[in-house]
Order: structure tokens, then sequence, then C-alpha cells
């Protein structure tokens, strides 16, 4: 390899000191025994702090490069680290939500007898979403995501002797699959279009002035063609209609894992891409268009599924799915007003300032839903909950604290101010006067179906044995949903945002109209929400459309079996049939009569096919030492 | 004797000294840990010794006959020494889990595949390299009809199909081999070398058309012995039925052979053939039928044999993609790509041949939950199946990510034309062999443990030599670039630009 300048050391050791406690894991668990864990968990707080330490790194103008990997002629693909206001502050999203469900975990998990399986496969995580966090080319982003996606697999399916877990992991996997088939044919479309060239920072030049810029302006269609595959990457990891169905399946993994990788960081990657890559999305009207609709649907869809859930983990689940919409809905906006030119993209971007509100508070909300299921022995239908606000009055305050900043309850919460970022730039712009709409009644949703939740769950007299007997969980699970606690408080304040470098946008003038909106979508949604679940035992409502998740499932299975199984079934009859019977056939006919002729000469099968051969190669020398010369001269 | 020739010739001389009466397992598990130490060796001395990595190394030349000019010339350039560093990794590990009560004669057969594999890929002559291919194909004929699974009439029947196959596309490769050579020789003295083969190539070209024709019969022939659709139907039964260590030395190791004919002999001395459109194009079907109908052929398979044996006819497809495409960087995955699936698959076929023997069922349907019994077998098992499904990190990967990136082209068009649409078609693929990988990997190892079906682990000397595959793939596919250094001489082949 050329000798390029020393990589830079910190965003080197960050990277690779997850992989390589992973490895260590891997090779050595038999002589470390319980010390794996403690090594897991020191590697993430070592991460956390390199994450710090480089916040006031400068912005590179360059991407340094940490590590070769291909390179032939003039293309030239390597391991990066673009570090920029995005990238520092997801990094310190994805080390400080990581370091602290590490620690949740050494409570959560310490009876699991695949505990140091986990570990490993928690770091192996860390060290992929690194990847994804620092990359500066779409290549290596490529790789980091699909390796996020395994180890995505691997923890979803960290109970793989559940029928239930293994189906779910291999689910999760192949819906990503489509997905990063989209997103590889973008990137090999851009990299083509580019000259080889697929660096943000290259990629962003040359769609401002450089060849990109010439084919958005002239091929419409191939930059818009480019711009939906990358999406459907994003569709694919952040779970967006039609891709969605894998994330609810998801929750089968144990529930530090949901936290951490289903709804803090990795499923928020698919946004990160798309931020990244906003310039793709500015330079295609209808691309962006699409971006707020596959958003919105999925918002507002999702928001209907999760009104009807039973499973605590689910309702979750749901509502990550629609707060992901949100932000997707959000990219999209921002792109079709920078593409409109209403202004230049600031510093700020509301979807990744949702995105930092929403990892605090989701993951602060998964965890505590860790702490109910883990004191009620591993229950997780609400109906069989109740009244747990007095036995574990810590995991009650938090998740109000949660409950409140999702519904985005005015001016005290993160989630007011990111939501409201984004329902002021549907509002904005020309056309995204129907978004912010579906905006407002996603809200609604939202604050009924967490209220439902809230009721069902920490409201009345406990409705089984275990939510009667449930205590206040071990210490080293409250302390990081303390903490979790204080971030989600602090998360909306300037010197945190700062701190974070959120891409908080600029106030916009609150529109009084936006303000209104929102402000009744949360009366309607919790009033409602708790007149309709306080005292109830049971589901009064009985809507199956939404508790059956509009059929997605029940439609895809038979889509994979008539599209996949059965195309698969009669092709492989063909094949049989006509390759195999054509082609085959007739040499074996052949075979049989010289078989039989060898077998009249030398008696025996085996002597047949030495005999065979050896007359092949005798064959061979003649018509290479006699024939050929004859026929050359 | 030139270090070249004492490798092709120790795993001859081992398989001679076994059959006097040499113990079986040491000796052939020794020359192949000395033979690795070789052909190590010449990878570090290679860019020292080849001028920058781009000619050939360690040429030597021994003259058999005057008229027509048969040399038995050895020499390595780095897709060479690739493949031979493949078939020594691939050979240890396949005569080291050679169960100790088999018979010698698996050992025998496993080393004179890999001479005959070493011999292929080491000689400058193309008589020589025609010779060796067939060498090795005689034990892996026999091997499969002489102790393949299965039923007696079952397994001669598939020894015959592969035998009738394999020597029909041999035919007609060397129908076109002589056509080549004649073509060149230009009513002179007939000259199998290749140095001079090329120099005729370059001084005075055949017409295109002719070349496109030439090179359309090579491809046949070359096509058969690597299961290029529809000349394929030999591979998934033939692997499905061989002893282990011939499926692993098979498929892993001697099917490359095809491909590497192709790269060393077809596009350089024929460099316009693949520019006959009719050509390329069909190319470009025969290889989207490896990976899109051979895809779903694998996903209707409801045992591991025959998802394995097919999924490994199916990713050919990707290799001939990188050929077909004929750009740098896609030529040179190729080469990376048939590393890989060597790797891999002679990986499964080991664990697979364990899984056999230990449990006597291969039915997706009758295995499950095996990871509870034996875990490190099933990382194992995980590496490969990873691998097989282009997992970033493994070096299937940083083939396929080569070859895609090669073929799709980086001339700043934002048109698609066949490759471009070709290249969307195989992409698909990445997602169908992740089906039917992880279908049957969730079927054998997750879930509940199945009552009567018990398998434990491999003892630590036995996992050594899967250890060593899964090493491999795992170092290529982090750094595909200490192999791409080697590759230099894949630049020299003219692009074949559409």
């Amino acid at each position: 390899m050329p000798a390029q300048e020393a990589a830079p050391t910190l965003p080197t050791l960050l990277l690779l000191l997850p992989l390589f406690t992973a490895l260590t894991i891997l090779l050595g668990h038999k002589l470390l025994k319980g010390a794996s864990v403690i090594l897991s968990v020191a590697s993430a707080a070592i991460c956390f702090i390199i994450s710090m330490m480089l916040l006031h790194s400068e912005n590179s103008e360059i991407a340094p490069v940490l590590l070769p990997f291909i390179s032939v002629g003039k293309i030239n693909i390597v391991i990066d680290a673009l570090l920029d206001q995005q990238s520092r502050g997801m990094m310190l999203i994805v080390t400080s939500i990581g370091l602290l469900v590490h620690i949740f975990s050494l409570g959560y998990m310490k009876e699991d007898a695949g505990k140091v399986r986990f570990f490993g496969a928690l770091s192996l995580f860390m060290f992929s979403m690194t990847g994804i966090v620092l990359a500066g080319n779409l290549v290596m982003m490529f790789i980091f995501w699909e390796l996020v996606g395994l180890s995505s697999y691997l923890l979803i399916g960290h109970w793989f002797q559940k029928a239930s877990a293994a189906e779910a992991s291999k689910k999760a996997f192949l819906t990503n699959r489509i997905g990063d088939f989209g997103f590889m044919i973008g990137i090999l479309m851009l990299f083509a279009a580019n000259h080889g060239d697929v660096s943000f920072l290259g990629l962003k030049s040359s769609f401002a002035a450089g060849p990109l810029h010439d084919v958005a302006a002239t091929q419409t269609a191939f930059m818009t063609a480019a711009a939906l595959c990358l999406f459907m990457g994003a569709v694919g990891k952040s779970a967006q209609f039609p891709l969605h169905v894998w994330l609810p399946d998801a929750m089968e993994g144990p529930t530090p894992v949901s936290a951490l990788i289903h709804a803090a960081t990795m499923v928020a990657a698919g946004v990160f891409m798309l931020v990244r890559c906003s310039f793709v999305f500015e330079a295609s009207h209808d691309a962006a268009y699409t971006l707020c609709c596959i958003g919105a649907i999925t918002a507002f869809m999702a928001a209907l599924m999760a009104t009807q859930q039973s499973d605590i983990k689910r309702v979750l689940a749901y509502s990550t799915l629609s707060q992901l919409g949100y932000m997707v809905m959000a990219v999209g906006l921002l792109a079709l007003q920078v593409g409109g030119h209403l202004h230049e993209a600031g510093p700020g971007h509301p979807a990744m300032f949702h995105l930092y509100t929403h990892a605090f508070f989701k993951a602060m909300l998964f965890l505590g839903s860790g702490a109910i299921i883990y004191s009620c022995h591993h229950e997780q239908d609400m109906w069989k909950m109740g009244g747990l606000m007095k036995h574990m009055p810590v995991t009650f305050v938090t998740f109000a604290i949660g409950t409140a900043s999702l519904i985005g309850v005015p001016y005290i919460t993160s989630g007011f101010w990111s939501k409201e970022a984004i329902l002021g730039a549907a509002f904005e712009v020309e056309e995204g006067r129907p978004f912010f709409w579906i905006g407002v009644v996603t809200a609604m949703l939202t604050a009924f179906y967490m209220t439902r939740m809230f009721v069902i769950t920490f409201f009345g007299k406990p409705r089984t044995d275990s939510a009667h007997h449930a205590s206040e969980a071990p210490i080293i699970m409250v302390l990081p949903l303390l903490v979790l606690a204080v971030l989600t408080l602090i998360s909306p304040w300037h010197w945190a945002t700062n701190m974070f470098q959120a891409m908080e946008p600029k106030h916009a003038e609150g529109h009084p109209t936006v303000l209104i909106a929102s402000f009744l979508a949360l009366v309607i949604g919790v009033s409602v929400g708790f007149f309709l679940y306080k005292g109830k035992d049971k589901e009064p409502l009985n809507i199956k459309l939404f508790a059956n998740k509009f059929y997605f499932d029940e439609i895809y299975a038979v889509l994979v079996k008539v599209f996949q199984d059965t195309v698969a079934w009669i092709i492989a009859g063909l094949e049989r049939l006509v390759v195999d019977g054509i082609m085959a056939r007739l040499p074996a006919y052949l075979a049989a009569r010289v078989g039989s002729a060898a077998r009249n000469l030398q008696g025996g099968h085996l002597q047949g096919y030495t005999f065979l051969l050896g007359l092949g190669v005798l064959l061979v020398i003649y018509v290479v030492v006699f024939a050929l010369p004859a026929l050359g001269h | 004797m030139s270090v070249l020739e004492i490798v092709i010739l120790l795993p001859i001389l081992a398989a001679l000294a076994i059959w006097l009466g040499a113990p079986a397992r040491a000796t052939s598990v020794g020359a192949a840990l000395i033979n690795l130490a070789i052909v190590l060796g010449l990878l570090f001395q290679f860019k020292s010794a080849s001028a920058g990595g781009a000619g050939y190394a360690f040429e030597s030349a021994r003259v058999v006959l005057e008229n027509p000019a048969i040399t038995f010339g050895v020499g390595a350039d780095g897709v060479s020494l690739i493949l031979a560093l493949l078939t020594v990794l691939v050979t240890l590990s396949a005569v080291w889990q050679i169960a100790t009560d088999k018979p010698a004669i698996y050992h025998i057969a496993s080393l004179l595949i890999a001479g005959g594999a070493l011999g292929a890929f080491l000689s400058t002559d193309v008589f020589f390299i025609y010779a060796f291919h067939e060498l090795a194909l005689i034990p892996t004929f026999l091997m499969i009809g002489l102790y393949g699974h299965g039923e007696d009439s079952h397994r001669k029947a598939v020894a015959w199909k592969t035998t009738i196959y394999l020597g029909a596309g041999s035919l007609i490769l060397l129908a076109g081999l002589a056509w080549l050579v004649l073509e060149y020789s230009g009513g002179q003295k007939l000259t199998f070398d290749l140095n001079a083969l090329r120099a005729q190539a370059a001084s005075t070209p055949l017409p295109v058309e002719k070349q496109g024709l030439i090179f359309f019969v090579l491809l046949l022939g070359f096509g058969t012995l690597v299961s290029l659709f529809p000349l394929h139907s030999w591979a998934a039964p033939a692997y499905a039925t061989a002893p282990t260590p011939v499926a692993m030395l098979h498929s892993g190791v001697l099917k490359k052979f095809g491909l590497y004919g192709i790269i060393r002999i077809a596009m350089p001395l024929l460099p316009q053939g693949l520019q006959v459109e009719w050509v390329q194009h069909a190319l470009l079907y025969m290889l989207l039928g490896n990976i899109l109908v051979m895809g779903f052929v694998t996903i209707s398979q409801r045992s591991l044999d025959k998802v394995l044996g097919n999924s490994s006819v199916m990713h050919m497809g990707y290799i001939f993609l990188g050929i077909a495409s004929g750009t740098e960087i896609a030529l040179q995955g190729a080469v990376i790509l048939m590393f890989a699936h060597g790797i891999s698959i002679a990986l499964l076929f080991a664990l697979m041949g364990r899984m056999r023997a230990q449990l006597g069922t291969l039915e997706l349907s009758k295995l499950g939950g095996l990871a509870s019994h034996a875990p490190i077998f099933t990382i194992l098992f995980a590496f490969g199946t990873f691998a097989s499904i282009g997992l970033p990190g493994l070096a299937n990967f940083s083939g396929e990510v080569m070859i895609f990136l090669g073929a799709f082209g980086s001339d700043g068009s934002s048109t698609l034309g066949p490759l471009q649409w070709t290249v969307i078609l195989a992409l698909w693929g990445v997602v169908m062999s992740a089906v039917y990988m992880l279908r049957a990997y969730r079927s054998v190892f997750q879930g509940s443990a199945n009552a009567g079906l018990f398998m434990n682990d491999p003892v630590v000397s036995q996992r050594i030599p899967l250890m060593l595959l899964a090493a491999a793939l795992l170092i290529v596919g982090c750094c595909p670039w200490l192999l791409l250094g080697l590759l230099k001489s894949l630049s020299v082949v003219p692009v074949a630009a559409m």
C-alpha cells in the first residue's frame, strides 16, 4: 500500500478497541471467563472517553485514512474518519448510551447462560456502529452498515433456542438485505457518475460544482433513481414502510439490546446516512418528496399499530418506528426546502436534533421497560402488570420523564423542541402542509398510546401475582436509568445541545398554528388515553386491523411463498427437466453405451473409468504430438 | 530443480510414498505443511523477484520436445501464487481432517489432486497446464465412484455424469486450445509456451471476429469445468456425493482451474475476444443463469449438501461477472473471490462431512439446535455461512465489491448499459444467497435440539485446520490489499471496454 500520512490515533483507537474486545472474547472466553464481561464494559467506557476527547477536534477538510482497504489503479477505497459536527455528536450519543446499556446489562443478563456471548456481540456492535458514524465514504459506510446488521442478527437471536427469536433474527437480516440491495445500487450509480469517488466530501463538492452537478441538471431520472436506491438502504435499516416489519419482531432480543440497537442508535443509522447524503436528495425533488411520503406513512401507520399492542416492548417498538418516520420526513422536508433554495442549510438539522433527543428518552423508556420485565419475572404483557407505581417508584419517575418527552409536553421536555422543529419545517415548506397535518395527528396518537401504556402499567391495581410482588430493580440497573433521566431532562438546554453537537436548528419563530395544533394534539391524546384506560383490566377497544399490524406479516408471507418459494420450486423443476434432461441425457446415453463397451473390455466400473481416462490422455498426446503439427504445416 | 517444481512434485512424491507404504497421515500432513511454508515464503519474495509484482517470477524451463515446442516451464505471477496459496491451504486442511479410519487412498487421492492443481497453476506451457488438470481429475472421478456417499448405483451414476461432463468439457477445451495454437503458429513451428504465444498475440493479432469465436469455444470448455450455466448440472450432485476431502479440493481448488485458464490463457491471447458483442452478451446471460436460476434452485433445496453444492455453482456467476467486465479492479476482484470462495466452500464442506459422519443425515427438516451442543463447530460454520453470503470483513465480500464496482464502471457515465443491468440483477443474488444460507443455518443450528441427534465439538487438534481456513477468510476480508499488491500483472490485461 502507498504510505499514507500517519493515521490519527484517537479515531483509530475508537474504531478498533471494540473490535479487539470482541475478538478477544471470541477467542479467549474460556480463559477469561467473567473477565470478558468486564473487558467489554471497560472498552465501552474508554470509547465514551475518547468520544468526549474528540469533541473539540477540528472539522476535517479531508477525512484522514485510518486503514487501507482496496486500492486498484485510481480507485482507492479506505477506512477513514470524517470528523464533523454530525459524526462527533452521533459518536457521543452512541458511546454514552452504549456505556449505560453495557452497565445495565451487567444486572439484566447476570443470570444468563450466554452472558459472555452477549457482551462479545455488544462489543462487535459498538465497533460496527462506530464505523458507520466515522465513515468518510459510502463503501466504508456500507461495510459497517452490514456489520451492524450482523451484530443485530446475533443479538436478536441471542436466545436462539427459542424458535421465535431465531425467526426474528433471520427476518431482520433478510429484510435489511433487501434494503442493502438498493443501497449498493445507489452507491454504484454515484460511483460511476462521479468517476469512482464516493467520499462524502468529494460527492458534496461534485454536487456543488462538478460532474454530479451536471448529472443532476440533465439526467433527472438517473439522479432520482440513485437517490431512491440510497434511500432504500435507510428504509431497511431505519425500518420504514414497507420494510418496517422486522423491527417489532426484533424485540425478541434481550431488552438492553432493544434499547441500544433497536431504538437509540442502529435504527437511527438510516437517518444518519440520509443526512450525510442530504446533497443527493437536495438534487432530486422527486426523491425528497418520496422521503416525506414514506416518513409520514411510517409515522402515522406505526402510531396506529402502537395503539393496540399489549406487549410493553412492542408498543415502544412501534413508537420507535413512528419517531423514525418523523426523522425521515424531516430529511425530506429539509431537502425540499434547500433544493427549492428557500435558504441554505445551516449547521442545524431537525432530523439529527430529533434523533438526539429521541435516543436518550427512548433508550430510557426501553431500559425502564427492561427493569419492569425483570422485576415481573419476564412478563411483557402490560395487562398482567398494573399498579407498578408504588412497587417501582424510581422506574416510575424515569418512565414518566421519558413519556413526557416522547409525547412532547411543551417547553420543558426535549421531545417537544425537536418535534416542534420538524412540524415547523413541514409548516414552512411550500408542499409540506399535508405532512404537517399528518405529523400533528401522529403526535395526538403518540400522546394517546403512551398514556394508555402508562396508565395500564403503573396505575390501578396489580393484575397478577408477579406484578404484585414486583420490586425495584437492583442498583446497577436503576443507575443507568437515572443517568438517562438526567440526560433526557437536560438535553434541550443549550449547553447540552452544544456539548453533544446536536445540530439543533435555529428556533424558528414558533408559528402560532404549529404551537396550538401540537398543544391540542397533546391534550386530546392524553385525556382520551387517560379516561379510556383508567381502571380498566382489559382492552376496551378492539381494533383487529391495528392489533394485527395491518396484516403486513401475513401479506408478506404470501408474497414470499408465491414469489420466492413457488418460483424457486418451478425453476428448480425446470432446471432438472430441461438443463439436466437435455444436457445430461445425451451424454449419459452415450456414456452408457461406451460404459458397457468398456465393461465388456475390462470387466468392471473402476477399470472402466481408468481406461477411459487413459484413453483420453493418450488421445491428447496423440493430438498434440502428431495431429496438430500435421495440420499446422 | 526450481522451487516451483518442488512445490508441484512434493505432493505427488508424497502420494507415491504413501502408496509404497509410508504412514499415510503423517506423510500427507507433513508434505502439505512443507508446501504451505514454501508458498508463503514465495509470496513474501514475490515482489522483489518479479519486478515489483508485475511480471513472472521463479521461472525455469526444461525442453521436452523440440517440434512441436513443448517445454516443462514453470513460473508464477500473482494470480498463480494466490491460487497456489489457496491450493496448499485447502490441501492441508483436507488431509488433516481425514478421519483415522479411512484408507490410505484418501490421502493419496487428495495429494494427487493437489499436485495436479499446483502443476496447472504454476506451469507456463499450455500443454502442461492442460495435462496437469487432467491428472487431477482422475483421482476425483475415482474417489467419487469408489468411496462416494449414498447407494452404490447412485454414486456410480454421479461419477459417470461427472466424468462425462468434465471429459466433454476437456475435449471442447482441447479443441479450442488446439485451434488457438494453430492460429498463432502461422505455418511455423508450433509452440505451447505461454510467453511465446503472448508475444505472437501482440505482434500479429488475430481478426477480432475470429478472436471472439475461439474465445467462445474456450469459454464453453473452461466453463464446463467451472459449472458455467447451463453446463453446470454435474457439480451439485458430484459435491454431494464426493468424499469430504475430494469435495473440498475439487470445489475449493480444482474448479478454479477453468477460471484461471480464462484469465491466464484466453484473455491475454485473445485480448479482443470479449469485445465481440455476442460473446460478451452470451457470457452475461450465462452468468446470470448461474446467479439467478441457480439462486432459485438453491432456495428450493431441502438438504444441506444440496444447498452447499448448488450455492457453489451460483457463486461462480460473480467470478464470471468480474471476467466479463474485464476492468482491472473487477478482474482483481475475481481473483480475490476465487480465493475466497475456495476457502469458504472448503470450510463448509469439511464441516458438512463431519455432520454427515456424526448425525447420519443432512436433511434440513430433521436437524436443529446444534448450536447448543457444539458451539465451536457452530462458530466455524457461521464463518463459512457469512463469508458465502458476502458479509464485509470476510474475504468473499472484498472480491464481490471489487467486481461490482469494476463491472458497474467509474467512467463518469450516467446511463445503464448491459453490464450495469447485469450487476443490478446479480446484486439480487446477494439477497438470495442470504435467504438460503440463513434458512439452512436457522434449521441446522438454531431452535431446540432434536432428540436423538447429538453432535460434539471437534477436539482441539481437529479444530486447527478449520480455524486456519476461518482465519484466512478473516484476514483477506479485512486486509484484501495484502493480496491485491500481488496482482499488478492483471493491470496489463487489455481492458475490454464496451
